[in-house]
Formats: C-alpha cells, sequence, structure tokens
C-alpha cells in the first residue's frame, strides 16, 4: 500500500492490505470515498483575491489614520457562496451528530436538540438586540431572563441564581467566588482547602485551583459513593467548600447526601454541587433540599441548548439565602419603571464578588432553554428524569448479560458504568471497543472516566431515546463483546475501519505541534493516497 | 409530549427487563425527605404553537437595532451577516455534535477549528490561536493569568482605555487566582499612561485598540517598554472587524493578542453567545488556556486534525491545568470561520474601509451638532463625544425619539465621572439617513 512516510501511525494499517478505501480493499481511482468528499482546506482552494460577499468600495479614504493603517497582506483567502457552501457541507459529513444516532458520552447529556428553540432564539426581539441599548427598550429581554431564573429556581428549590456564567466551569467559577467572597465577608477568609472526590469532574479541581484554593480530595467507597468517614476526617477549619457530583460521576445517588451537606455546614463550609448531571432528576428532587448552597446548571446539558461541536454553553449558578448577596453583577431587578440591570456591586449590589464577563450572559441559550422548559412544563420535565434513568438502567440491565457493570447492586440513574474487568485476556481494551463501536454506527461512550474505575465505559443515553434505538445500540455492544471474547482482536486494532478517518497519530500531534496552516507547508496531501 | 419517545408499553417492558416493579424503585438512592412526590408549581407541558406564542410576546416588547436608527457599540456591533452562515451553522452535524474528542467521527469540526487557529493568527499577527474562548472579556482575564504563569510575576497593568467590563471581569477572576490588578484611570488617551506604570514587578500590560472611547491607538512603544522591563504586552481588541484596516496586534509587538469575535459572523443576541479569540507567539504555545487544535495523520496516513497538547487543560491536569474551560464557543467559531471566508482578504479589507467611512460621515455630521464635541482622534468605527449634561439622559431622550444614540459610558463605568461622555458606533448597516434621523434627534433634545 502506499503510505506517507511522514506519518506514525499508533495502530497498524489492517496487516498491510489496503485500506484506504476502507471498505473490503477497494479503493477508488482519485483516492474520495464515493459522495463522501475530502475537501482540502480553504487556504489550498486557491481564493486569495476572491469574496463571496458582493460590497462597493468604501467611499471615502483611510488617510486620517496614518501609519496605523495595515499594509502587510494578512493572509486570508476567500470563497465564493457556491464554493463556501460545498466547502462546509462536505466537512459537516465527516461528523457523527445526535441527529443521526445515539451518542451515548457519559457525563455529557447528549439529547435531541428541538428546532423550535433554534427559531425563538432567532425572533430579531432577541437576536437583534444590543446588550447596552437602554433597558427600557429591552424589557421583553429581561422578563425573559426573569422567567428563566423563576424556572430554575423552582425547579432546583433555591431562592437567587446568578445567570451570567457561560459554560458549567464558568458557572464552578463563579460558585467558588461566591463561596470564597461569603467566607471573607464572615471573617472567614482564612479556609484554604476545597475538598473534591476522586471520581469528580476535571473542572471541579482545576476550578478550585483557578480560584487560589488547595485541592484535597475525599476518597470513594466501595460501592462508589463519597467515603463519609473520610470526609468527616478532613472536614475542619479550614475548609472552605466541598464540591460534590450528584447524581455524582458513577451515575449513582449519593444516598447519604443528607449526612454530607450536614457535616459540611457543621465544619462551617459550604456546599457546591455540580450540577452536570441534574438531567437525571429534574422535576423529582431538590437540589435545595438535600442542603446545597450553590450548584451550576449546563443549559446545554439538562435544558437541551445545542453543544455545537464545542459550545457554546451556559451555567447559570443556583444560590442559597446565605450566598445570594454575593452573587455577580449584572442583577435583574424590578423597579416602578419596569425591570432594570444592576450593573456595578454597589447599593443593593454592594456585596457582589464582582463581574465574570461583560453583558448579561448567554441569553441566545437562555431563550432557547426557556423554550425547552416551557414545551416540557412541570409534568413533561419529571418524566425526563424518569425516562433518563429508565433508558440508563434499560442498557445496565442488558449489557450485564456480557459486560461488568462497575457497581452491579441496585439501580444507576441516568448514565450506566462499566469496567474493562470483562476485556481480561481479550487483548481489546476499552479504547479498541470504543473505536469498533464508530463502525457500527454510534459515536463512542465517555471512556476512562470516572477515574476511579477500571477502564472505565460511562453510557449515558437520555430521554429522548426511543427503546429500539436502544435495542440497536445494545445489539452492536453484545455484538462487539462476543467478538471481543471470541479473540476476534483485528476488528478491534485496526478500528475504525469505516469512519471517515482511520484511528489518528494523537503522540505525532503533541510532538510537533501544527496548529496552523502557513504558505509553503510541506505537508500531507489531504486526498488518500490511491493504492499503488 | 413531543420530545419523549418512550410509550406506556415500552416503559413496562423495560421495567420488566431491569427487574424492578415501577420508576420509584430506580430513584430509591434518593432520600425519602428529598423525594417529591407532586410536581412542581410550574406551568404544564404546552405545544410549539402556544410556545411560539409566549415568546414572541415578550421578543415583540423589545426594539431590535435594526428597527432604526442604532448606534450602539461599545463591544457588541451590529453587522450584516451572510445567510450562508445562518445556515451552515444549523445543520445537524455542526449544531448537534459534541467537542471533538472522537477525530475519526469529527474531522468536519476539527478541521474547522484548524482553519479557525489559522485566520485568527493571521488577523492578529501572531503564530498560534486556541478554538476560541467564552468571549473577549473573559479570554481578557485567561491572557492577564496566562502572563503570570509565562512571567512568574503577580502585577497586571491594565490601560484606562480598556473596556471597563473586560476590566471588571479581569479584575474579578485573575485577582482571585491572586494577582495584583492595576486599573489606570479613564481617559480618551489612557494610553499614555501606560508605560510610566510598568515596572519589574509586572507581568503584563494590557491596552485595547481601538480603546473604548474608539481611539485607535499603534502600542509599538508600549510594546518596547514592557519587553525592556521583562513584561509581556496583550492586545485587545473589541471589534474584530478593525483587523481589515489597522495594524495587527503582531505586527506592533504584541505577545498575546485577544478580541470579541462576535462581530464576524454572529448576532448582538442581547450579550452572548459570543465567540473570545486568543493567540499568541508561538513559544507561548504550552502555557495557552483552551483547546487547541493540531494536524496529524491516520493510520492510512492521511491527513487529519485532532485536540492536541491537551496536557495544559483540566481533564488531563485537573487543579495544575492552565484554565478549567471545557465547553467554549465552538458554533459561534464556526459561524466567525464561515464569515470570514466568505469576506475573504478582498471582503474584509473592503467591509472594514467601509465602516471606517461610515464612522467619518458620522464625525462630520455630530461636528454640525450644536454643543457636542467629538473627543477621537484616529478611530475605526467608532466615536466618543462630549454632550452637554448627562449622556444617559441624552440616550433615553434620543430613544424616545425612535433614535438609539449609542452608549453612555457611564452605564461602563459610573465612577469614571465621565457621565457627559457617548459613545457612537457606526457600521456597513448603517445609513446615511439614519445618521441624518441620529443629528435631527440629537439636535432636539440638545437644548
Amino acid at each position: 500500500m502506499a503510505m506517507s512516510n511522514v506519518g506514525r501511525p499508533t495502530a497498524p494499517a489492517a496487516n498491510g492490505r489496503n485500506v484506504s478505501g476502507n471498505s473490503g480493499g477497494f479503493a477508488s481511482l482519485t483516492g474520495g470515498r464515493g459522495l463522501l468528499q475530502d475537501e482540502p482546506l480553504i487556504f489550498e482552494e486557491g481564493g486569495w483575491d476572491k469574496t463571496g460577499v458582493d460590497l462597493p468600495e468604501a467611499s471615502a479614504d483611510a488617510a486620517d489614520l496614518g501609519d496605523l493603517v495595515r499594509t502587510a497582506p494578512i493572509g486570508l483567502p476567500g470563497l465564493s457562496e457556491p464554493e463556501a457552501v460545498r466547502h462546509y457541507v462536505r466537512l459537516s459529513q465527516k461528523n457523527h451528530a445526535i441527529d443521526l444516532a445515539l451518542y451515548p458520552l457519559g457525563s455529557c447529556t447528549m439529547k435531541h436538540n428541538p428546532r423550535l428553540n433554534e427559531k425563538m432564539a432567532r425572533l430579531p426581539g432577541f437576536a437583534d438586540l444590543h446588550p447596552l441599548q437602554p433597558v427600557s427598550t429591552t424589557q421583553g429581554a429581561l422578563a425573559l431572563m426573569d422567567r428563566l431564573a423563576h424556572w430554575l429556581k423552582v425547579l432546583t428549590g433555591m431562592p437567587a441564581v446568578a445567570l451570567t456564567p457561560k459554560a458549567g466551569a464558568h458557572g464552578e467559577l463563579c460558585g467558588l467566588l461566591t463561596i470564597k467572597a461569603a467566607h471573607e465577608a464572615k471573617g472567614q477568609g482564612h479556609r484554604r482547602t476545597v475538598l473534591v472526590p476522586t471520581s469528580a469532574h476535571g473542572t471541579n479541581p482545576a476550578t478550585a485551583a483557578f480560584v487560589g484554593y488547595d485541592v484535597a480530595e475525599i476518597a470513594q467507597t466501595d460501592d462508589g459513593r463519597v467515603d463519609l468517614a473520610d470526609l468527616e476526617a478532613k472536614l475542619s477549619g479550614d475548609i472552605a467548600a466541598i464540591m460534590v457530583t450528584n447524581p455524582n460521576t458513577c451515575g449513582l445517588f449519593e444516598r447519604d447526601i443528607l449526612e454530607i451537606s450536614r457535616l459540611t455546614h457543621a465544619a462551617g463550609a459550604y456546599f457546591y454541587c455540580d450540577g452536570a448531571n441534574f438531567n437525571a432528576i429534574v422535576g423529582r428532587v431538590k437540589p435545595g433540599d438535600l442542603g446545597v448552597d450553590a450548584m451550576h446548571i449546563n443549559l446545554h446539558k439538562t435544558f437541551s441548548t445545542p453543544h455545537g461541536g464545542g459550545g457554546p454553553g451556559a451555567g447559570p449558578v443556583v444560590l442559597s439565602e446565605a450566598l445570594a448577596p454575593f452573587a455577580p453583577v449584572p442583577w435583574i431587578v424590578s423597579g416602578p419603571q419596569g425591570l432594570r440591570l444592576i450593573e456595578e456591586p454597589a447599593g443593593e449590589a454592594a456585596q457582589a464578588f464582582g463581574r465574570m464577563c461583560a453583558f448579561q450572559g448567554q441569553m441566545g441559550m437562555f431563550v432557547r432553554a426557556l423554550a425547552y422548559m416551557l414545551s416540557h412544563g412541570a409534568d413533561g420535565l419529571r418524566q425526563v428524569a424518569e425516562d433518563a434513568v429508565l433508558n440508563a438502567n434499560y442498557i445496565k440491565a442488558r449489557l450485564s448479560t456480557a459486560m461488568t457493570p462497575a457497581f452491579p447492586q441496585g439501580p444507576c440513574m441516568h448514565e450506566a458504568l462499566f469496567d474493562d474487568a470483562w476485556l481480561e485476556g481479550t487483548g481489546v481494551t476499552t479504547l479498541d471497543l470504543a473505536k469498533a463501536l464508530i463502525d457500527e454506527g454510534f459515536h463512542p461512550m465517555t471512556m476512562y472516566f470516572p477515574l476511579v474505575v477500571h477502564g472505565a465505559m460511562l453510557i449515558e443515553p437520555t430521554e429522548t431515546e426511543p427503546k429500539r434505538e436502544l435495542d440497536r445500540f445494545c445489539d452492536a455492544m453484545l455484538a462487539l463483546a462476543e467478538a471481543a471474547k471470541s479473540r476476534d482482536a483485528e476488528r478491534f486494532k485496526g478500528a475504525p475501519h469505516l469512519a471517515p478517518m482511520r484511528r489518528l497519530d494523537e503522540t505525532l500531534a503533541a510532538r510537533k505541534p501544527k496548529l496552523t496552516w502557513r504558505p509553503g507547508d510541506t505537508t500531507v496531501a489531504p486526498a488518500p493516497l490511491a493504492a499503488e | 409530549m413531543r420530545y419523549l419517545p418512550l410509550t406506556p408499553s415500552d416503559r413496562a417492558e423495560m421495567l420488566d427487563v431491569i427487574g424492578v416493579r415501577s420508576i420509584d424503585d430506580l430513584f430509591r438512592d434518593v432520600p425519602e425527605k428529598a423525594r417529591n412526590k407532586a410536581l412542581f408549581d410550574l406551568p404544564p407541558h404546552a405545544g410549539e404553537l402556544e410556545v411560539e406564542r409566549e415568546l414572541s410576546g415578550l421578543a415583540a416588547l423589545n426594539r431590535p437595532a435594526g428597527a432604526g436608527p442604532f448606534f450602539c457599540g461599545a463591544g457588541a456591533y451590529r453587522h450584516h451577516v451572510p445567510a450562508t452562515v445562518d445556515h451552515i451553522i444549523q445543520r445537524s452535524e455542526f449544531l448537534t455534535s459534541y467537542t471533538p474528542y472522537q477525530p475519526e467521527i469529527a474531522q468536519g469540526t476539527l478541521q474547522v477549528l484548524f482553519e479557525f487557529q489559522t485566520q485568527v493568527a493571521a488577523l492578529t499577527g501572531l503564530e498560534v490561536a486556541n478554538a476560541s474562548m467564552y468571549d473577549g472579556s473573559t479570554a481578557c482575564a485567561e491572557a492577564v493569568m496566562m502572563a503570570q504563569r509565562v512571567t512568574r510575576r503577580e502585577k497586571a497593568i491594565l490601560s484606562g482605555g480598556l473596556h471597563p467590563h473586560y476590566a471588571a471581569t479581569t479584575q474579578t477572576i485573575a485577582h482571585a487566582e491572586g494577582m495584583q490588578i492595576v486599573r489606570l484611570s479613564a481617559a480618551i488617551d489612557a494610553e499614555a499612561a501606560v508605560i510610566q506604570a510598568i515596572d519589574a514587578g509586572t507581568a503584563c500590560v494590557v491596552v485595547q485598540t481601538p480603546n473604548v472611547f474608539g481611539v485607535a491607538t499603534d502600542v509599538t512603544k508600549i510594546a518596547e517598554a514592557a519587553h525592556a522591563a521583562g513584561a509581556l504586552l496583550i492586545v485587545v481588541a473589541t471589534e474584530a472587524v478593525s483587523f481589515g484596516l489597522l495594524k495587527s496586534p503582531g505586527e506592533m509587538g504584541a505577545d498575546i493578542a485577544v478580541a470579541e469575535g462576535q462581530s464576524i459572523g454572529n448576532a448582538l443576541n442581547y450579550g452572548g453567545p459570543y465567540v473570545g479569540l486568543f493567540a499568541a507567539r508561538e513559544k507561548l504555545v504550552r502555557q495557552m488556556p483552551g483547546r487547541l487544535c493540531g494536524e496529524t495523520v491516520d493510520a492510512d496516513g492521511r491527513r487529519g486534525y485532532v485536540l492536541t497538547l491537551s496536557t495544559r487543560e483540566q481533564h488531563i491536569r485537573r487543579e495544575k491545568a492552565t484554565s478549567n474551560i471545557c465547553t467554549n464557543s465552538g458554533l459561534c467559531a464556526l459561524a466567525f470561520s464561515i464569515h470570514l471566508s466568505l469576506l475573504g482578504e478582498t471582503g474584509l479589507r473592503r467591509l472594514a474601509a467601509i465602516n471606517h467611512a461610515k464612522a467619518r460621515e458620522l464625525q462630520a455630521a455630530l461636528t454640525g451638532v450644536k454643543g457636542l464635541e467629538v473627543l477621537t482622534p484616529r478611530f475605526f468605527n467608532e466615536i466618543a463625544v462630549r454632550v452637554p449634561g448627562s449622556a444617559a439622559g441624552l440616550v433615553e431622550a434620543c430613544a424616545a425619539e425612535g433614535v438609539i444614540a449609542g452608549v453612555p459610558f457611564s452605564r461602563l463605568d459610573p465612577s469614571a465621572g465621565l457621565d457627559d461622555v457617548l459613545l457612537l458606533a457606526v457600521t456597513e448597516t448603517t445609513t446615511s439617513d439614519h445618521i441624518a434621523a441620529l443629528t435631527a434627534a440629537l439636535s432636539k433634545v440638545i437644548r
């Protein structure tokens, strides 16, 4: 076979067989793969003086700017409109998406994204609104934010919410800054440590460190929960907060949650809850009833704003009575002239800890999330949690016939966690299995997370999957399990065979980082090399 | 409920397979005390028609920017976005995919990110760019913290020309990490005071151009002074279209450039979602925050793209990560990249020139309004004027006349003592009729 000498593949091509066509040794004459077009970079299409936008020449020169004017070429290619449409549509076809099939990434809550929400967010009354135009001209936008805040407060049983954080990790940052401000106001600013369970999302310790806290870990019990004895031993006058995800990242509800919050409060610390898994309990359990002081809510998870290939998200933070005065600006308050914004930490907001970002937060996401909430209502949201949990337990039950659940006793919540004990001796790893799942038409599950479970496979189906899609997924997993156990290692080591790309060399990418295209780059050809 | 596919018989069958009798059995780990038997006090589910009616009603209470003469800028700009952009970002494969952790089935998103990074590097005149931040203000805070990691110094000097929201965000976030933030006084020509504030403990200097008053500045001398003291220069831009006309941060000696990318490809959205641009010198790449997409090859030697250098990131490094950022602004970055590909260098330069020409038209028109003083000497598409009395009151009065006359500086920083300063921006969407309506309204309300 022809193979570039530039690459150092992590996985060998299957036994030297020509696989550039990836379909039983067949290769097209020109290197394409049927209707799946290979697509060069925009920088390789030669459009250095092309534009896809008809604009007139400016009526004045820029002489008034003197030597502030950019004279050297910028280095931006252009595409005509038809070329641009083709470029991006061709690229899009190399992506998997929730609109194509089950997307069982644990902890990510990949659920259906209703198109009504897209339509609503694009109403000119929301999309074409400037963040700094007079509030007298944006009363509907403020009312929408106020309405969203009301739903979030009722659903969580918490009295206040900071809307501005732009994603989950930004919400964590907001929550910890609120806690820090509250401690400082009480003369407790000397508390320096945040306790985080070993199973926590990476953002939890990263955020605590970002705020200047030391991070200490809380051990986990054999049944996948916070070790109360370890927590109690570590709680002291030095602890500012604990950060606990509930349901946790093993997909389990923290049974001792009330005791966890009691112990935490007794030690003078605050309880930060990572709300990434709120989808499992929405409409059934109020975090406020569990003693939570602050919790971010990923609107892009529970409330279905689209993930967009990595954002934008939104991470509003609900707050307890004790923390509410410290919430960051802006605040929305009502007054005699309707709703208004408090944009500085002064007056009523004198204790606000500061500002998380310019402007009012992710309005586009607020509209989508409220459309989703209104569509479901109180009854539909409760059904969301029930069906999400039902779907996960169904997958757990069906796959447990061939795979080893990490915590076999009792039900899981919205996600099912397996370890890799069942793969022992097969020569197949969790990574191999995940890549082979791509060949069967599914996005892999979350792998090797949480870190506390060996070779973890975390499967979150969400409530928007029909039973037959769950069955199709389970059938594929069980077939792969059988193949692994019958020593069909070839299927796994070379996987994926049928995806737009074979396994990519991440080591090469990291060792010699090439992060931008540059003129004159000698590079690997974009098209697959034809067979010799 | 139209988004929930399971039928009652599906549910019964599934409970049977699981081996429990009811849904409640699956929630048995929830403490009795926290189980809610009744529905929450919120309205019941609603059909599309009802939801659309309710939200359209709220939207109708607002006055969209496009409804008439409109002159707000100050960090968000109303530009025309080609229809193609919104069509493509609504394709299922872009809209409904996750962060590209599985590169074999995410090459679409990854190649776009690689192209985006290259475009951002070209615009800013720097070698490397990341795959986006939440917005310009948080990118600014991240840049300051990156300077701390690079220099191992604690002090950041923020120019008085930096957008006050950016300064406040940076102060909130970077201060929490233990940095000392020095905010210089807001002033039209604030850059002049920056150089003398630099000392041996300075990690970075943050300068915005065009600044919040619209003033375009050559920061070369500030770069030299910062470098002489061993500090980094961070250049901020809130209007990305300005890169089509003005010298790039890299050309003027910036080590890190951050910008708000909203004005290319993205709507105003009342403040978000936007997209933060973040670029730096190549030697600093391992201290950068956020995701980076890099080129590699697959098992067949074909070129492909992956997220790389992830040992900087929270999911690998946890408390030792360069930032806690995870979800960023992928779809807004896609919109930015599509719009910029459509523009190309030719289109961007033309667009920038049109914006600048409009601003000159605005300047000339405002010079003719009695009682106004134009303050901005060299500008791109935004200018500051001194008005008689309160700029906020003037804006309210003009709004009653159907003209949104701009942003009173006091809205951004009420303690600066600049209550009589009004910021006005124009773009290619501003017509001569809009400008005439503005001057008419101003002349009427200024007595």
